[in-house]
């Protein structure tokens, strides 16, 4: 088939904000960066792509805009709590025996896996030995990860999967209740260092022990998937963890052989020597 | 043009809908299936296991990245959108929700229409709200067959009812003639 016109434009679009912003999205997966791309045309108030593209290079301000919908996205705390109860249970006894902790959390989005596993930490009395690393490539999405905010009504959903998740404490001890507004105790974040950083374009970060990123990998392409993988497997030290998304697998990768399966229903991984 | 794939929607009521039409069809049936079924974001998909048993087709969970076969039944994972690359294989997404669902039916249709314009067919089944009716026009506008299960054959009317309210050139046909309406979309 083809490439119809809005394809082109896309192309394009994603062309520019390569070569003047340095964010790259040109090897996402197509169909979910169109939809968002449509998404942002349409709440922007262009007729097209191409208007999109004209204001993001020529007006700063359609920059972030965009970002927000090219990025961004609304998670849980403790989504998918049996993946956090596998942390728990298997991966927490083989982390007690580091005297100090480094986390990864890439893509943190607005915080809510970030503050989710500081909670487990906590709980696990791991949070005191433990420095977390929070990067996004999205600097309001970084913000907010570091104000620890979430909307009230959300926190049902939040502590009946803190609760499944095998928590043993209770979820509000963490956050104070401010009209609309859950507020997340600020000693959570202590030990928590935002930055900015790329999957796409920067490098490896450095004797991680765990790297959580999850539902980012299905927004890449097979190359973007494996550069990330590789990066990951730098990262990490050996016997370091790794957990993604419960739909995303590193059989793909030509990383793959860096990692063994470690708790295979909830794609946890662990690095292992090569 | 030959059909490369068929998108079926469905939600309240869609299952039973469902269970009359997929396990009709023959083994050697030569198109992708592409279903999206409204259900609760609950990690076990015991709906796959269901069809798995009664159809002929093999039927299966989409994977993230999979390319699409022939007379496979693909199903969309609870919690995730499902989608359709250019190139014949299956996405997922987590984005935020399209008609209070994930996986949403317009996401599918959207997508695959994009992906495959003429050579598609779209079905909307049996559902309580107005998913799919955007994705059933899109499937229209580009060339594909646009096809909803008869609301009086529907338990719940209002799915197929929104579908034709957006997209009145598409075939009502009622339940007990899908499958051989299906057959017949081959020649087409």
């Amino acid at each position: 088939m083809t490439e119809s016109i809005e394809d082109i434009e896309i192309r394009l679009l994603l062309d520019a904000v390569y070569h003047h912003y340095h964010y790259d999205f040109r090897n996402y997966a197509q169909a979910s960066i169109k939809r968002r791309l449509l998404q942002a045309r349409a709440q922007c108030g262009f007729d097209s792509i191409s208007e999109l593209q004209s204001a993001v290079l020529h007006d700063d301000t359609m920059l972030p805009r965009l970002l927000n919908f090219l990025t961004v996205q609304v998670s849980e705390m403790f989504r998918d709590p049996a993946y956090f109860r596998a942390l728990r249970e298997k991966v927490v006894p083989h982390l007690r025996t580091y005297p100090s902790l480094k986390v990864w959390i890439a893509g943190c989005s607005h915080g809510e896996e970030l503050y989710s596993l500081a909670i487990l930490f906590e709980e696990e009395g791991l949070a005191d030995r433990t420095i977390f690393y929070a990067t996004d490539i999205n600097p309001s999405a970084l913000r907010s990860a570091q104000a620890g905010i979430f909307p009230l009504d959300r926190i049902q959903l939040f502590t009946e999967n803190h609760r499944l998740s095998g928590g043993h404490s209770s979820l509000s001890k963490y956050y104070t209740a401010d009209y609309d507004r859950a507020v997340f105790d600020t000693s959570l974040r202590d030990r928590a260092v935002f930055s900015d950083h790329s999957l796409v374009t920067d490098s490896a970060f450095g004797e991680m022990h765990l790297v959580s990123c999850r539902n980012v990998l299905i927004y890449f392409n097979r190359d973007l998937q494996d550069r990330a993988v590789g990066l990951f497997g730098e990262s990490l030290v050996r016997g370091g963890f790794l957990g993604v998304g419960s739909k995303e697998s590193l059989r793909f990768s030509s990383h793959a052989d860096l990692f063994a399966e470690f708790v295979r229903e909830e794609r946890i991984y662990r690095r292992i020597a090569q | 043009m030959n059909l490369e794939a068929i998108v079926i929607g469905a939600s309240a009521g869609g299952v039973h809908a469902l269970l009359q039409v997929l396990p009709a069809l023959p083994a050697d049936f030569p198109v992708a299936i592409l279903v999206v079924v409204h259900v609760p974001p609950r990690r076990d998909n015991a709906l796959v296991a269901l069809l798995a048993e009664r159809c002929r087709l093999p039927v299966k969970e989409a994977e993230d990245k999979e390319p699409m076969v022939p007379a496979t039944i693909y199903m969309g994972p609870p919690d995730y959108h499902l989608l359709v690359e250019n190139d014949g294989t299956l996405a997922l997404s987590s984005d935020e929700t399209i008609n209070h669902s994930r996986p949403a039916i317009d996401v599918l249709f959207e997508s695959a229409a994009d992906a495959f314009g003429a050579r598609l067919a779209g079905i909307i089944m049996s559902g309580a709200n107005h998913d799919g009716a955007i994705g059933l026009r899109a499937v229209y506008d580009a060339g594909g067959q646009a096809i909803v299960q008869a609301p009086a054959t529907a338990e719940v009317a209002c799915m197929p009812e929104a579908a034709l309210a957006a997209c009145p050139a598409a075939r009502a046909i009622n339940l007990e003639d899908m499958p051989s309406a299906l057959k017949e979309m081959l020649d087409r």
